[in-house]
């Protein structure tokens, strides 16, 4: 066995009920080797991983550590093989200190005092390029200082086979680079490192090597050096796809809605969304970029008046819509359709099928007590057809839908009430890239009717080519409101990361696009 | 070998009527070998249990004025339920309807027959849905967890009777007997065909709920806000209007039942009238999977299991908490069986180190 191998796994299986997440999976990754997983949602890469780092057991196959054949059973036994793994979702206690986390689950001594305990996190950080405060609580980190936390743990628990899962996703463009550099740094010492990502630009940047998972099956390993994102993306998609997002040019656009100083508080009393002020015109896409939480979501409810504002104005046309409940909005006949972020818990029932689902925005508008379905059955056929959706029935629980028409039913539904404004929040998340682009496109046919969209994303490529402009938020503030076609990302993220753009803008939004 | 549970996705409608006749059967069984340890022949037990619910005309209406509030209460629950408000306050709202009823039935009993009733049956239902709205009320505005306090009202509603009972509405002429003054005439419901008018009143019932839950837009709404309040909302539902008007429905159907107890059955109030009726059909509501016409069917079944149990009592000379044990046994396979409805066990060989790595079932 070669001594330069860190992980090797062959012919890994694992079956949830009937639905199999990995099959007869091979994956070979060298020490100081960078290597990313890649592969869509429910392509088997988190249950790939898990299983290397002891929560599941496979159901069939061998897991080499070194060359030497290990059976984990528990993600204890995998650090003790030196598996450190740190999670999308963080495994940190909150009300802890940074260094009483490090030190959770590996005790050295019975006291947590001891001065070289203390030393030994500090060295690491030096080896590592790592900053930590020790005793800064959890509950007072930003994200990328938790994140970072959560490598030390790994780190110090003597890990040098390192799984990162989805570690950018929540990251500005700044903290980004920061942690890939942290990355680079582990790779100098002979870690190996599993990057699990469905990001191609960052598999390009930092990776050695790229093993695509597509329905649980390991499709292809190879070196960064020989392949090209185009090459990547069919691999993961199984057919050749085109990556470039389509942007039309819509000569005349008109401001149709003016929100001016919109603040919201939450239950606490704290701004989510500060003194908030732009214009949506006509036949435009909005982009709304930040990182996670920063108000996104609060300022998409607000716009469709689903939840209460604190003050500010919200002018659709001249009409004031502060304060109007969505039924209000609509009964004026100003049509704002919603597509939230959280779909089947906010924008559809799960349990029921398409036509109640359609009934949803329908209902009300109807004549006298009762609801009227015939004509739905109808829409909903419609539906199915022109937006290709694949279900086995109008009636169909819509929660056992694919998460792509799942979207699909959802998007469909609030382009049917030919909206004048369409609030897209994250609208391809989770969607295979097949999908997403059929939604890009969808979003583009409108823009190009004259509706005006803002388009919440996370994803800043895709954002800066299908936006006109793009809002920054960074703490329920706007940081920036810019040009898509003139920015860079790195610009972008530090207005994410909360630097206000300059002045001199042409895009503060009180002027008619067209003009820019 | 291994066993594991395993997350059924979605079951069909024929394998959860085979699970649940299944259950039943395996209740049967486990109940024959109780039956034959307290030395008794199990089929002929099971053979008199149907026998003393449908046997005789007048065993069947004894278990047909059993059904009667048992499905009205059911309805009701079955409406709070569908927006997930787990109403358990039905014993109390019981209650209250026959508080509002008898304080009609004995203060305007010179009125006519028609008009004694109806005042009744308004006042039963009124009381019995305020009953529900202080929950109701409680949980829109405060979002207080409506089990604890729907099951404490129930408390205090029984109380309320206890204290009339003995104290202000205790009938002088009982000689000191603590018990309030039947009703005239006037405020006992009729009968007909032999039962009193509160079957018809129940199946009709059936069908205002069925079409109200199925075809209605404020039953459309009590099923959207069931499913996700925040889907409710974003849909421009309003989430606290939606909340009291179904609680109120739910409250004022277990009122109706109150009233009906009251008046065709115990003539009078007593602190009996809800005699649990309100907690049976929590379960007639749930085992039906809150649709109208099978809380009918279910109610039913639940009703003969009821007399049956309490016929074999005196014919066997068995003691009551052997009948209660297998009324219980019989429940506890039914309700347990949901579990396979929804998760499935599966039996597996261990094959981590097979060299093809296969996994068998």
């Amino acid at each position: 066995m070669n001594q330069t191998v860190a992980v090797e796994l062959k012919g890994i299986t694992k079956t949830f009920g009937t639905v199999v997440a990995n099959e007869k999976v091979n994956l070979t990754v060298q020490k100081g080797e960078i290597h990313a997983l890649l592969g869509e949602n429910g392509a088997g890469k988190s249950t790939l991983v898990n299983m290397l780092s002891g929560l599941y057991s496979p159901d069939g196959g061998y897991i080499y550590i070194r060359g030497k054949r290990v059976q984990l059973t528990s993600p204890k036994q995998a650090i003790e093989y030196g598996i450190g793994m740190v999670h999308q979702h963080f495994k940190l206690v909150e009300s802890f200190t940074a260094k009483e986390n490090i030190i959770a689950g590996k005790r050295d001594t019975w006291f947590t005092t001891h001065k070289h305990i203390e030393d030994k996190i500090l060295s690491l950080c030096e080896k590592y390029d790592l900053k930590v405060e020790l005793s800064k609580r959890v509950e007072d980190m930003s994200v990328g200082e938790k994140q970072m936390l959560e490598i030390i743990k790994v780190l110090y628990q003597g890990a040098d086979i390192l799984i990162l899962d989805e570690p950018t996703a929540v990251l500005t463009p700044q903290e980004v680079e920061r942690l890939f550099n942290i990355i680079r740094k582990m790779k100098e010492q002979d870690c190996a490192v599993i990057l699990i990502t469905h990001k191609l630009h960052e598999v390009m940047a930092i990776c050695d090597k790229v093993s695509v998972l597509r329905r649980g099956e390991n499709v292809a390993t190879v070196k960064i050096a020989e392949t090209t994102p185009t090459q990547l993306v069919e691999l993961m998609v199984g057919r050749p796809t085109d990556l470039a997002i389509q942007n039309y040019k819509v000569a005349f656009g008109e401001p149709i809605y003016k929100v001016n100083n919109l603040t919201v508080k939450d239950k606490e009393n704290v701004s989510v969304l500060d003194q908030v002020s732009f214009v949506m015109n006509t036949g435009e896409i909005l982009g709304v970029a930040g990182v996670a939480g920063s108000g996104q979501k609060e300022l998409c409810e607000a716009l469709c008046g689903t939840s209460k504002i604190s003050s500010g104005e919200l002018i659709f046309k001249e009409q004031h819509l502060e304060g109007k409940s969505p039924r209000e909005i609509y009964n004026r006949g100003i049509h704002i359709g919603f597509v939230p972020e959280d779909r089947l818990g906010m924008g559809l029932v799960g349990n029921m099928g398409i036509v109640d689902n359609l009934l949803l925005k329908e209902y009300y508008i109807q004549q006298g007590l009762l609801v009227n379905r015939k004509g739905l059955k109808d829409k909903a056929n419609n539906l199915i057809h022109t937006l290709e959706v694949k279900t086995p029935g109008i009636d169909h629980p819509v929660k056992q839908l694919s998460g792509g028409n799942i979207q699909k039913v959802l998007i469909g539904r609030e382009l049917a009430l030919s909206p004048d404004v369409l609030v897209t929040s994250y609208p391809v998340r989770g969607l295979d890239i097949g999908a997403a682009y059929q939604i890009y496109d969808l979003l583009n046919k409108e823009k190009q009717k004259g509706v005006s969209i803002l388009f919440v994303g996370e994803d800043l490529d895709v954002l800066m080519q299908i936006s006109d402009r793009i809002l920054v938020l960074c703490d329920g503030k706007v940081t920036g409101l810019v040009n898509a076609r003139e920015i860079t990302k790195e610009a972008l993220g530090l207005m994410m990361a909360g630097h206000v753009q300059e002045e001199g803008g042409d895009y503060s939004g009180n002027k008619s696009y067209k003009n820019a | 070998m291994g066993i594991k549970v395993i997350k059924t996705p979605e079951c069909s409608k024929r394998k959860k009527v085979w699970i649940q006749m299944g259950a039943i059967l395996a209740a049967l069984v486990i109940t024959s070998l109780f039956i034959m340890a307290i030395g008794h022949n199990p089929f002929k037990v099971y053979f008199s249990m149907l026998e003393g619910a449908l046997g005789t005309p007048y065993r069947l209406k004894e278990t047909l004025v059993k059904v009667i509030p048992l499905l009205i209460t059911a309805l009701g629950i079955a409406v709070a339920f569908k927006m997930k408000f787990w109403n358990i306050g039905a014993e109390g709202q019981i209650l209250m309807g026959a508080f509002g009823a008898s304080y009609m039935a004995l203060n305007f009993d010179y009125l006519p027959k028609v008009v004694v009733l109806t005042m009744m049956i308004i006042a039963g239902m009124i009381c019995g849905g305020l009953w529900g709205l202080i929950p109701g009320y409680l949980k829109a505005q405060f979002n207080t967890n409506e089990t604890i306090i729907t099951l404490m009202m129930n408390y205090i509603a029984l109380k309320w009777i206890i204290y009339l009972q003995y104290g202000p509405w205790k009938d002088p002429s009982s000689l000191g007997f603590p018990k309030v003054a039947n009703f005239k005439d006037s405020a006992t419901l009729p009968n007909v065909f032999g039962v009193h008018i509160g079957w018809i009143l129940a199946l009709i019932l059936v069908i205002i709920i069925y079409i109200f839950l199925n075809h209605t837009k404020k039953g459309y709404e009590i099923t959207v806000l069931g499913e996700s309040e925040n889907t409710a909302r974003y849909a421009g539902i309003h989430v606290k209007n939606v909340i009291l008007i179904a609680i109120f429905i739910s409250g004022a159907l277990a009122g109706l039942s109150g009233m009906i107890e009251a008046s065709a059955v115990s003539n009078t109030l007593n602190m009996e009238v809800a005699g649990g009726m309100g907690y049976s059909a929590i379960i007639v509501a749930w085992l039906s999977g809150l649709s109208a016409p099978i809380i009918a069917i279910v109610a039913v079944l639940f009703a003969v299991l009821i007399q049956g149990g309490a016929y074999i009592q005196t014919a066997f000379q068995i003691p009551q908490s052997a009948a209660d044990i297998i009324q219980a046994m019989i429940l506890f396979c039914v309700l347990g069986s949901q579990f396979f409805i929804q998760y499935k066990i599966v039996f597996y060989k261990y094959t981590l180190h097979s060299e093809k790595g296969g996994h068998t079932i």
